[in-house]
């Protein structure tokens, strides 16, 4: 009895250990435990004020939540074009800028430091997912029915991207005063906890609910695996190529108003900076493969908090910010590697032989 | 082990989760032998190929090779080479943008140097010795198909391989270029080396091997000197039971006979596509099977893809009981009730990591439309249904389609169509790589359907496998229709003559 028992704890395990969610749980748990062991103090968080008198909790973890956030945001559109196209855009630092610099503009007009806002925000917000979501088009264009690969397509918006963000606003640093623009980036008065965590479960919920009730899933993984097949199937594949790079449009719209919101104001070339390798991190620890296929959302977002989770903890070990991205490539490497299916299928391989010789030395 | 033995594997036990795909299998290889691996798809041929040459580790068993003392352990592709067993599959594993020679020595040059001429004229040296029709500077990919293969086989006798495995090497090739094939393959028995040939085509079988193993389920069923093994023996070894008779499975399902079975469902005038076919007439009537017969490369498959929308159509068109309809894509012919089963199953057909249940339900969730996915229970229950109505081997429908056999993998597309539900559909090539029991399985339910009224067009290389099936068939050569035969003239003779080129009899 006890022993049927035993197995099936044991079975959990093995199934688990193969599922895709397992590669970021596996380096989730890893970071945490070390946090736990070096400084448990990495999990304190308190309740404070900030300069508005609101109450905020802080603390390493509030961190991640919160930057965490415009990285999972990112992960959703980047695992979409990820999957369909078998290759990643590479602009969307560059996208931000521009979506951060469309709002500003609609905020505050002509003048660079306005009294009050010149548009309400939503308008705003608006009005750069457009504009975002036409620079996704045009990726997504240069992709699909040019047939460029991703990442040489991107790389034009990737080099030009800061400088469009430049010419929107004349090359200014508009700056908005009214304080319920940076809500978005920062707490909304009376809710303690970060607001951009807000968003992001609003992003999962609204691509969980499309993923449910379209077949958006099923379409794009058909067609980052087997195109010409799909399109013997009736599908358009350069169609959905095109609005999955369209959709990561959309989510870096999102992602521009948080981090606009943060500063409420902007810097062309500081904005947003590296951050898409850390969104294309997120989808390759969520252990989608980067050549297209099969995807695993829920995954990548994980994935997406591992990487913050990774980054906080390298800046609470005072790792200086221009060194981060060498440690933090060393973590990644080893979480990767260990990801592939062939350490994974030596490492299950092991655990057999492990169990025989276990129970041959039982029978004997 | 005998003297003149060059490869014993005994004993040779492989799982894979769910299916044991070898279980105690025995295999022996002599001097100067070509002997046939016989079985159907999922009778564990290519999972004991495979592990012969270390694609996969073995469970349980040992291998024996002629000069080694000892049970030789085949770790990995490399490992096989370096033993002297090689192997050439189905699919050119060369690389085509190298030449001949460049192909025949790459991954096996020693130092960081090469003597690019020595290499050429080696090259040149064992190509002539072995009367393959290629030169060692040419580039590969203009190359036939059946030299590129030659030039394979040329690299592997070049490494001093004993053990020389083909893998289905003869599926793509035309008749007159099997020969040069297996003119090769004698020169090389002749020559000591032990060659196991795999293949479906019981013909070839009988024209070059010495000696058959049949495999089924997994297990040895025996080793036979071909002399002692007659066709049908040989079939029914196969299968596991006695075969009923191939020859009249028309008769068991009544033609199709309501009121409307004389019009035409389907008709094309000049229809013309960018894939270099003349435009062409043709129509199809409720009830009827038909096909486009012809050599390969006649237009066969260009022709039906035309129809389907799958190659862009420059011209002509195609109407649906007397109605003109426009076909520019897949989508539109499937919406019209059309469906196509691609020739290329690998390339065209499956989507490899998807599972069984999704490849099922793919085509009819594309026409229900982007908006209305099917809910869990209703994709599981056409997966089951499907999957219980044709028989498929499948651990679970969760099962990535692309480790199911090729014959499996064939009857998940040919689900994902039936579930469409069409009026007219297109099968290319249906039977193509697959085992004697799922082929007569395919061509009686083709027979079936047209009986309950579905329109359906057949094309296969195989002239008895059409004449079993077809009322009408095709004629097609240089990418033209040039006949048509139906009633009394569908005979292999008259096929023959008519593909051949005129009545000259």
């Amino acid at each position: 009895m006890q022993n049927e028992k035993r197995f099936n704890v044991k079975e959990f395990f093995m199934k688990l250990f193969k599922r895709q969610i397992f590669i970021p749980i596996a380096a989730l748990l890893l970071l945490a435990l070390f946090n736990l062991i070096v400084d448990p103090s990495f999990y304190r968080i308190t309740l404070g004020y900030n300069s508005a008198g609101d109450p905020v909790l802080s603390g390493y973890l509030m961190t991640i939540l919160d930057y965490g956030s415009e990285l999972a945001i990112l992960a959703i559109g980047m695992t979409l074009v990820t999957s369909a196209s078998g290759g990643q855009d590479i602009s969307v630092g560059a996208g931000i800028a521009i979506a951060g610099s469309v709002i500003l503009r609609v905020l505050c007009g002509t003048n660079s430091r306005p009294e009050t806002l010149q548009a309400p925000i939503i308008v705003a917000f608006l009005v750069s997912c457009v504009v975002a979501m036409l620079f996704g088009a045009f990726n997504g264009a240069l992709v699909a029915y040019f047939k460029i690969q991703p990442m040489v397509a991107t790389l034009i918006l990737f080099t030009a991207g800061r400088s469009i963000a430049a010419w929107i606003n004349n090359n200014e640093l508009p700056i908005v005063s009214d304080p319920t623009f940076s809500y978005f980036g920062g707490f909304i008065p009376g809710i303690p906890i970060p607001t951009p965590f807000f968003i992001a479960v609003v992003c999962m919920i609204v691509i969980a609910l499309v993923l449910k009730f379209t077949n958006l899933g099923l379409y794009t993984q058909a067609v980052g695996i087997n195109e010409s097949s799909s399109r013997l199937n009736g599908l358009n594949p350069a169609f959905i190529k095109f609005l999955s790079f369209v959709i990561l449009g959309l989510c870096v719209a999102v992602a521009g108003l948080i981090k606009v919101s943060r500063l409420s104001s902007i810097n062309y070339s500081v904005i947003a900076k590296d951050i898409e390798m850390d969104a294309i991190l997120a989808v390759a620890l969520g252990g989608n493969s980067l050549s297209g296929g099969k995807f695993n959302m829920t995954a990548s977002i994980l994935g997406a908090y591992v990487i913050q989770f990774l980054t906080t903890t390298l800046y609470k070990f005072n790792v200086q910010s221009d060194a981060l991205p060498a440690y933090k490539a060393v973590v990644v490497i080893i979480l990767v590697v260990l990801s592939t299916p062939v350490v994974r299928d030596y490492l299950s391989g092991l655990g057999k032989k492990l169990n025989l010789k276990r129970n041959v030395k039982e029978v004997g | 082990m005998e003297n003149k033995t060059v490869l014993e594997m005994r004993n040779i036990h492989k799982s894979f989760p769910g299916v044991r795909a070898l279980q105690g299998v025995n295999f022996t290889l002599r001097e100067g032998e070509i002997h046939a691996l016989m079985g159907e798809n999922g009778a564990g041929k290519s999972t004991l190929i495979k592990v012969l040459t270390g694609v996969y580790g073995k469970d349980e068993g040992e291998i024996f090779l002629k000069g080694k003392e000892k049970a030789v352990a085949i770790r990995s592709p490399q490992d096989a080479q370096k033993l002297g067993i090689s192997t050439v599959y189905q699919e050119i594993t060369l690389c085509p943008n190298l030449s001949v020679a460049e192909n025949m020595y790459i991954g096996r040059t020693s130092g960081v140097c090469q003597n690019w001429k020595k290499m050429n004229k080696d090259a040149d040296k064992i190509l002539q010795s072995l009367d393959i029709p290629a030169k060692a500077t040419q580039q590969l990919a203009s190359c036939s198909i059946a030299v590129q293969q030659m030039v394979a086989i040329a690299r592997a006798v070049d490494m001093d391989c004993k053990v020389l495995i083909l893998d289905e090497p003869t599926s793509s090739l035309d008749d007159q270029e099997v020969e040069k094939l297996f003119g090769l393959m004698r020169d090389l028995k002749a020559r000591g080396v032990g060659i196991i040939f795999v293949t479906h085509f019981l013909d070839q079988v009988y024209e070059v091997c010495d000696k058959i193993t049949v495999l089924r389920d997994g297990k040895l069923v025996g080793e036979y000197e071909i002399k002692d093994l007659p066709r049908v023996q040989l079939v029914s070894k196969m299968l596991g039971k006695d075969l009923d008779d191939l020859s009249d499975i028309k008769g068991e399902n009544a033609a199709y006979d309501k009121e409307d079975a004389s019009k035409p469902v389907f008709e094309t005038e000049g229809l013309v596509s960018n894939a270099g076919i003349k435009p062409f007439d043709f129509y199809i009537k409720k009830g009827e099977v038909n096909g486009f017969t012809g050599l390969l490369g006649s237009g066969r498959s260009e022709c039906v893809r035309a129809i389907f929308g799958a190659d862009r159509v420059i011209g002509g068109t195609v109407k649906k009981n007397g109605k003109v309809i426009k076909i520019t894509k897949p989508l539109d012919a499937m919406k019209n009730g059309i469906a196509y089963l691609p020739e290329d199953r690998k390339i065209d057909g499956i989507v490899g990591d998807l599972s069984v249940r999704e490849n099922i339900i793919l085509a009819l969730q594309v026409l229900k439309g982007f908006f209305k996915p099917f809910s869990k229970a209703e994709a599981n229950q056409f997966a089951d249904e499907y999957i219980k109505l044709l028989g498929i081997k499948t651990a679970s429908a969760d099962t990535p389609i692309k480790s199911l056999s090729g014959g499996n993998q064939q009857k998940v597309i040919l689900a994902r169509w039936l579930l469409t539900h069409p009026e007219y559909l297109i099968l290319d090539e249906p039977t193509r790589g697959i085992d004697v029991g799922t082929k007569i399985d395919i061509q009686k339910l083709v027979l079936k359907l047209a009986s309950e009224g579905m329109s359906v067009t057949f094309i296969s290389s195989e002239t008895d496998e059409m004449l079993r099936t077809c009322s009408r068939l095709i004629v097609m050569r240089d990418r033209k229709v040039v006949g048509e035969l139906s009633g009394d003239d569908l005979t292999q003779n008259k096929i023959m003559s008519t593909i051949a080129g005129g009545d000259r009899e």
